[in-house]
């Protein structure tokens, strides 16, 4: 049975696919360095068309304008270009009403693709551009310590690391927020309190790492300008000790943000990056693992969501739980020594 | 083989679900299909493994353990048909639930006629309809090109034109469709469904065939007042096994296997209830099915071999559970749990549970908090179908929920509850059921694959549709009617073969329960008080049945229809409590 692994490493290299959902232009050179928010690749996603009545303009019917077309598919034309009609002075013609590329000439009609303004895509981690992909996006390695997270608000950027949570639950106050935070990446703890991500928003800071937030804040989060990344998930949940242990050591490190939303199919999911000093290769993160007795594994739902434990006894078959269900299940001994039965559906490796 | 009557002796059925995929294996002893063993594993379409297939071996491995037979050939292939050696399988049938809702855009003539049966053709897979488009939008080809290009869809679903009707507008609103796919890569374009006039079959090919991955299936609305989505949904599970195939490794290999009859879940449950329903046409009542997942809550309602099926991808118990938020308050959730926690917990519990969809409910009160979400996703669900339902099926009670016989639960919220009673308890909360009805639960979670056996091994599917796999909950009745909590509403007597007999007053506002055991018969006099109704043909009106006893025994619910709690919720989580307490099972 393959097992969910989550990283939270002090050093490792690893290589992201960064893709754009369409075909479109790849900035970015292979051997490149890039930051989080470099542009590597840039598309028209949203194209608007036009579909121009050729021969209602030029007064004739379809066939004939056919034949008086001076455009064909995939021809880029500037607005006033003529598009189709007998050359020459005082003649009747159609002209481009915008910039923008044919698609289709024929029967009659053209049908144009306005220029557009281009979507950036930001390489979303700080690293060497290793390939481009066709005409999509680029791959990046990237090395340093890498803490995956369970959900983040879909933005992107970097900036110097500022700890604002002296223990793994302490809650971040609007009031810690101030102007000497402007332009950093803040490790906030547990927030509970929407003024603390406003505060954020108004001075600005460049990101917040947070072990957890009231769910009630997700609308907020999601409007805010500046990625937000939750290492446990929603409520109280204090930071685990290793993730805590990495951050508070990193004061001043540059940090980088990935906050897209997790998607399980295309295995993206948000990641905090702590850019090492040097780009010199460590071990690549664990891809896939079975559960075995002695791996750190961490809790990821209740009652015991977000702590961290050894696996002390994998059971064959199914075990009852206190729930009355039935389920595979592990004995896992809790950092306090407690030792807890939990269904190895609520486990995840800690690589 | 020992019965000239069976297809196939040894059939394997593959479910692969959002969280778990089972393999399935039955075989032929004495004449009957037997389920022989069943192997489960978590699914594997998410990165970094991204293949369904690799989940299906690992289930197989299991069954091969379990079952001491070989199924796997020596080329990693399924052994399919059987080998000389004894390896292998006759049949393979599949369903597949697993992955994101199918993104549609739907087209039809007029908003409110065609445009909504394409609409109402896609809700009946895995899909979610990302917009509308007819002629009432009155927008251009080109805006309607430009939709289509910013939305993106894996399936545009066309309708419209009457039989012997319209066409030439039909083929307009075609124009857009067809630039879009020419605009877009090939890997990019959306399958087309055409379910319109089918006299313009043909010049919907010339016109989309050489562009589009184009499908014609019949007419969804061959008259003004007709729609008929049924005879559609066979080619719309080909298009969602296309789409799927492209968004997922391993669904083209499983549909091979499967001879090319992968079915979506949720159309192979339908196909359990509609067939169910022929059974039960007798009766004058659908058979009501409801089934939730994951990803979805589907309900499937049979009328004597009629199916009509609604699939609720925004109600599914994971990834996309904070969805149900914009369809109810926290506080209808809160109604259902006879546990204390605030708002604000309950709100984080649904996120966190989004965030690990995967998870199950370790200890009491987390158990407590999903058979409550459960409960509200089966509520909103069967609340939406309702509306969908042509008048002229029966339904006494026009508020309330229709006459069904029976009712059947399937999904783990139900199979999985460590007690009966809080499967049926979650049931008559979220159904509220009326007059006299019959729930059963698909204890084993075959009913889809059951359905998708159908295609190949019928037999299977009608010897597979007994208690063995369908338990019997209990008989309810549901009086409906007025009266002051506490009034005596029925008066009840219930005589067995063996002479054994119960007499019960039932008081307004409270549920019973008479201790029938499953498999016996029983004889029950109803005499409704206040002019309530019970079922048995108006207000007031009373009279002798059979029942069967049930694992519950016979249940009287008298707590009124809509059901209406206590607003302090202290009391309403000891009504939870006490009705909780009614049941030793």
């Amino acid at each position: 049975m393959y097992a969910p692994i989550t990283h939270i490493l002090a050093g490792t290299s690893f290589r992201r696919e960064r893709l754009l959902p369409m075909s479109g232009r790849v900035l970015a050179r292979r051997g490149q360095l890039v930051s989080a928010i470099d542009v590597v690749a840039e598309a028209v996603l949203n194209p608007e068309h036009m579909l121009l009545d050729i021969a209602r303009g030029l007064g004739v019917s379809a066939k004939q304008a056919d034949k008086l077309l001076q455009c064909k598919s995939g021809d880029e034309v500037g607005e006033g270009d003529i598009l189709a009609g007998r050359l020459g002075m005082g003649r009747r013609v159609v002209r481009a009403p915008f910039p923008g590329r044919v698609m289709v000439a024929g029967e009659g009609q053209v049908l144009l693709q306005l220029d557009g303004q281009p979507q950036e895509l930001k390489a979303g981690y700080p690293g060497l551009v290793v390939d481009l992909i066709g005409e999509r996006g680029v791959i990046i390695e990237t090395t340093g310590a890498l803490i995956q997270g369970v959900w983040g608000n879909g933005r992107i950027n970097y900036g110097l690391l500022s700890i604002q949570a002296l223990a793994p639950d302490a809650l971040l106050a609007a009031e810690q927020l101030d102007v000497s935070l402007r332009g950093t990446v803040i490790f906030g703890g547990i927030c509970i309190d929407e003024r603390a991500l406003l505060a954020a928003e108004d001075l600005p800071v460049r990101g917040m790492i947070l072990a957890s937030m009231d769910s009630a804040l997700v609308p907020l989060a999601l409007r805010l300008s500046y990625p937000i990344v939750l290492i446990e998930g929603f409520g109280h949940l204090p930071l685990n000790p290793q993730a805590f242990k990495l951050l508070a050591s990193s004061e001043r490190r540059e940090a980088a943000l990935n906050a897209e939303p997790w998607n399980r199919l295309a295995g993206t999911r948000p990641e905090i990056i702590l850019t090492a000093p040097s780009q010199t290769a460590h071990q690549p993160p664990l891809d896939t693992a079975t559960y075995s007795t002695g791996q750190t594994v961490r809790i990821i739902h209740r009652p015991y969501q977000g702590q961290l434990g050894m696996l002390a006894a994998v059971y064959p078959g199914q075990i009852r739980l206190p729930s009355g269900i039935a389920a595979p299940a592990a004995d896992v001994r809790l950092e306090n020594g407690e030792l807890v039965l939990i269904p190895l559906a609520n486990l995840e490796i800690i690589n | 083989m020992s019965t000239s009557l069976v297809d196939a002796d040894l059939i394997l059925a593959l479910d692969i679900g959002t969280i778990t995929t089972r393999a399935i294996l039955f075989d032929v002893v004495e004449g009957r299909y037997r389920f022989l063993g069943a192997g489960t594993t978590p699914t594997t379409a998410n990165a970094p493994v991204g293949d369904i297939s690799e989940g299906v071996r690992l289930a197989l491995d299991q069954l091969e353990d379990i079952t001491g037979r070989r199924l796997i050939g020596p080329d990693g292939q399924l052994a399919i048909p059987a080998l000389a050696d004894g390896s292998g399988v006759d049949a393979c049938v599949a369903t597949l639930s697993v992955g994101p809702p199918i993104r549609v855009v739907a087209i039809g003539l007029l908003e409110h006629l065609s445009a909504e049966s394409a609409r109402n053709l896609a809700t009946t897979t895995y899909a979610e309809v990302l917009e509308t488009l007819s002629l009432n939008d009155k927008r251009l080809t080109a805006a309607r090109l430009d939709t289509l290009l910013s939305l993106r869809p894996d399936l545009v679903v066309i309708a419209g034109g009457a039989e012997g009707g319209a066409s030439e507008s039909v083929l307009n609103l075609l124009e857009a469709v067809g630039l879009a796919c020419y605009v877009l890569p090939k890997e990019q374009r959306p399958e087309v469904l055409y379910a319109g006039n089918s006299a313009l079959g043909q010049k919907v090919k010339e016109s989309l065939g050489g562009l589009a991955s184009l499908h014609i299936a019949p007419n969804v609305r061959p008259s003004l007042d007709i729609e008929q989505l049924t005879p559609s949904q066979p080619v719309l599970s080909q298009v969602f096994r296309q789409v799927r195939a492209r968004q997922m490794r391993g669904v083209a290999e499983i549909d091979r296997w499967a001879g090319n009859r992968l079915t979506p879940t949720a159309a192979a449950f339908g196909r359990t209830i509609r067939f169910i329903s022929k059974e039960y046409a007798h009766t004058n009542k659908g058979v009501l099915g409801i089934d939730v997942g994951a990803s979805s809550t589907t309900v499937a309602a049979g009328y004597a071999g009629d199916l009509i099926l609604s699939i609720y991808t925004q109600l599914g118990l994971g990834q996309n559970l904070p969805q149900m938020l914009q369809l109810c308050k926290i506080e209808d959730i809160q109604r259902w749990l006879a546990i204390e926690i605030s708002n604000q917990e309950l709100l984080d519990y649904i996120h966190n549970k989004a965030a690990f969809p995967g998870s199950l409910p370790a200890g009491p009160t987390e158990l407590a908090i999903e058979q409550a979400l459960a409960c509200q996703a089966v509520h909103l669900a069967i609340r939406q179908a309702m509306q969908t339902y042509p008048s002229h099926l029966p339904r006494p009670f026009p508020d309330f929920l229709p006459s069904f016989e029976p009712i059947i639960a399937s999904g783990s919220a139900f199979t999985r509850a460590p007690l009966r009673s809080q499967a049926l308890l979650m049931l008559l909360n979220a159904l509220q059921p009326t007059g006299i009805t019959t729930l059963a639960l698909d204890r084993n979670s075959l009913a889809a694959v059951l359905g998708a056996a159908a295609a190949v091994a019928p037999l299977l599917t009608i010897q597979s549709l007994d208690s063995t796999n369908f338990l019997n909950l209990c008989t309810v009745i549901s009086p409906v009617g007025h009266a002051p909590f506490g009034a005596p509403v029925l008066r009840l007597h219930l005589t067995t073969p063996d002479k054994q007999e119960a007499n019960l007053e039932v008081k307004f506002g409270t549920l019973e329960v008479i201790k029938l055991p499953p498999g016996q018969n029983g004889t029950l006099t109803l005499s409704p008080l206040h002019r309530f109704d019970v079922g048995l043909g108006g207000p007031g009106r009373g009279g002798t049945l059979k029942v069967i006893g049930g694992t519950l025994g016979v249940v009287i619910d008298a707590r009124g229809r809509p059901l209406r709690f206590s607003a302090d919720p202290g009391r309403r989580r000891d009504m939870h409590k006490k009705w909780l307490a009614l049941f030793d099972a």
